[in-house]
């Protein structure tokens, strides 16, 4: 996938009740920027009529109570958004990058593919854990299903084909790679990853609020934890004392 | 104390529980899911005097059975699967009584008569733990119904206090039934990737019959004919968000309607959006059933939805006779504390020139029955 942005994000009319901006498209971290600009614009607004956000890797989907508004007031509303974020976007270009830390057990019973990854790229496994753990991931967006993070930034080293044959089950936590895509699975699922490793974090709890450990725009920092620590950090999440780690850097 | 329930005999092809769904979360992924056919839900839960909201069981296609394990007030809407109950068979969109024991058939051993999917809608709604504000079932995520899934054989269903209690015989004026049928006309805004498809294709969309395919499901009722080829075969777009009705046209060239179920995010180029008014009559759709696209404005189609709002806030239903005429088996008992004490009450008639009995504790009152409006 390739970058292409719009030099004017365009408001496309989505159904009765809903607008979409788009700034781009194509896959990268200026524009998604962008879009976490304007969602945070339109949320700091407090404008009652909007219902839902939908914030992807170049659009902002944004939901409207057609009786509280119309097409023509949401549309007004929004570019005065756009505007105010563009501004806010440029003042703080150095805006801090929240990094949230997951800890994951890599190899052996907690990834079995990463003997298969470290074959395909032509390095060792500790070679392959220490390149995919020494990268921080931008989270483009969650989708898919609950807690799915949409992961951008893998290094192409340690990119590997799909199983050609799909598990029927993947453990929840578990940490693949896909040609040159990582992710986590929130659930138990059928999939066709490489995987080569696991966090004993939840990445969708229904009870907690927000439900997701870590919120779109941030970004991911794969932490290598030893067999025991994630056990003790497993007994955390069960027990809901377990937080995950947030640093900010500066951007 | 009296536990008000249903037991599930048998739940048949696909029976959820679902409300008016989830919506708030789909930035994190979450599906909003809730009932197909949002308007037989809203007319229904109106119809036993639930709030709109208030969950009800979708029946899928038939084979399902239930018996009431307590009295309950109860209306179908929706498709017509051939309700019966003990065997008798009942009205759709008319509120019925039914006493423990009784057996509540939607069989539709020939398929069903109209419709794909009914409703079951009891005063009280169906009262399933809320998960992130609703009891809406989301069987691939696990999330709402029961324990994240469908109802099974012997699992029962609870009933919630009733908040507005209405009689038996209550109907849906004829003029607000939907017409489901097998020649659709739906009504679509254009967007938001229209302009992926050059005129040519956009007339063929608009013109085509299409059908739909036994492939459908709660995600999407997938249709199939003239293929509606986006320009220069570029049908994968990245990856934006999709809403109910969002018609999405995948490399195939066919396009899929996008249901209640749907994810939050799709990565198909999106040639409009379907008018919710009209978003029932696909939900409704069976297999074989035919589809026409016909535009429609946002504008026109917000008035539209708006409309149909108020219709539903402002709706009153044909009241049954006014009278005192009720059944022994049409009793509900309710079991109350007021301040510590125990008290077994029993609406025994029909509210009549603002008066009804109930038995309290064995003895029988006239109660005088204030408006709550």
């Amino acid at each position: 996938m390739t970058a292409g942005t719009h030099l004017e994000p365009r408001i496309l009319i989505c159904g009765e009740d809903a607008l979409v901006v788009e700034f781009g498209n194509g896959i990268d971290p200026v524009t998604n920027d962008r879009v976490y600009a304007l969602a945070a614009a339109v949320e700091a607004a407090k404008n009652k009529s909007v219902v839902e956000l939908i914030p992807t890797y170049r659009s902002l989907l944004v939901q409207y109570d057609l009786e509280l508004s119309s097409v023509a007031d949401m549309a007004v509303f929004l570019n005065d958004m756009i505007a105010r974020s563009a501004v806010s976007t440029d003042a703080h270009d150095n805006t801090p990058r929240r990094i949230y830390e997951l800890p994951v057990a890599y190899g052996g019973e907690h990834g079995e593919d990463l003997d298969d990854v470290a074959d395909h790229a032509g390095i060792t496994p500790d070679e392959v854990v220490a390149i995919h753990s020494g990268t921080d991931y931008r989270v483009y967006m969650l989708g898919f299903a609950p807690g799915f993070p949409y992961l951008g930034g893998m290094d192409e080293r340690i990119a590997t084909p799909r199983l050609a044959s799909p598990r029927v089950r993947v453990p929840a936590g578990s940490v693949g790679i896909a040609e040159t895509q990582t992710g986590v699975y929130p659930m138990a699922s059928p999939g066709g990853w490489r995987l080569i490793g696991n966090t004993p974090v939840s990445l969708f709890d229904p009870k907690a609020h927000p439900p997701v450990p870590f919120l779109p725009g941030s970004f991911i920092r794969f932490v290598p934890v030893s067999s025991e620590e994630t056990k003790r950090i497993a007994n955390q999440v069960a027990e809901g004392t377990y937080r995950v780690h947030m640093t900010e850097q500066a951007g | 104390m009296t536990v008000y329930g249903l037991r599930v005999v048998s739940p048949g092809a696909l029976s959820t529980i679902q409300d008016l769904g989830r919506p708030g979360y789909q930035r994190f992924g979450v599906s909003v899911s809730g009932a197909a056919d949002r308007y037989a839900l809203r007319l229904g839960n109106l119809l036993v005097g639930n709030d709109q909201r208030d969950a009800a069981i979708e029946v899928t296609i038939g084979g399902a059975e239930f018996e009431f394990t307590s009295p309950a007030i109860f209306a179908i809407t929706g498709a017509d699967l051939t309700p019966t109950l003990n065997g008798t068979p009942l009205a759709l969109w008319e509120t019925f009584g039914a006493d423990v024991g009784d057996r509540l058939s939607l069989m539709s051993p020939a398929g069903p008569n109209s419709g794909l999917r009914a409703y079951v809608n009891v005063s009280g709604g169906f009262d399933t733990p809320p998960v992130l504000g609703s009891r809406s079932t989301h069987i691939g995520a696990r999330l709402g119904g029961i324990e994240g899934r469908a109802p099974e054989t012997d699992d029962e269903i609870l009933i919630g206090p009733v908040t507005n209690s209405v009689l038996p015989g209550r109907r849906v004026p004829l003029h607000l039934l939907p017409q489901y049928g097998g020649d659709i006309v739906a009504r679509v805004i254009p967007g938001p990737q229209d302009d992926l498809f050059d005129s040519d294709a956009t007339a063929t969309f608009y013109n085509a019959i299409y059908t739909v395919s036994d492939k459908s499901d709660r995600m999407g009722c997938r249709l199939e004919g003239t293929e509606v080829p986006a320009i220069d075969g570029a049908h994968d777009i990245v990856s934006d968000g999709v809403l109910s009705g969002a018609i999405q046209i995948p490399g195939d060239a066919q396009p899929i309607i996008l249901l209640a179920d749907r994810q939050t995010t799709g990565g198909y180029a999106k040639i409009g959006v379907i008018a919710s008014v009209d978003l029932a009559l696909v939900a409704q759709a069976s297999p074989g059933a035919t589809v026409r696209f016909e535009r429609i404005s946002a504008e026109d189609a917000s008035t539209l939805a708006r409309d149909r709002m108020a219709t539903l806030r402002n709706i009153s239903f044909d009241e049954p006779a006014s009278g005192t005429v009720q059944s022994e088996e049409l009793r509900r008992g309710y079991d109350l504390r007021i301040d510590g004490s125990k008290y077994h009450v029993e609406i025994t008639s029909g509210v009549d020139e603002g008066q009804t009995t109930a038995i309290v504790n064995g003895i029988e009152y006239v109660v005088h029955v204030h408006p709550g409006e």
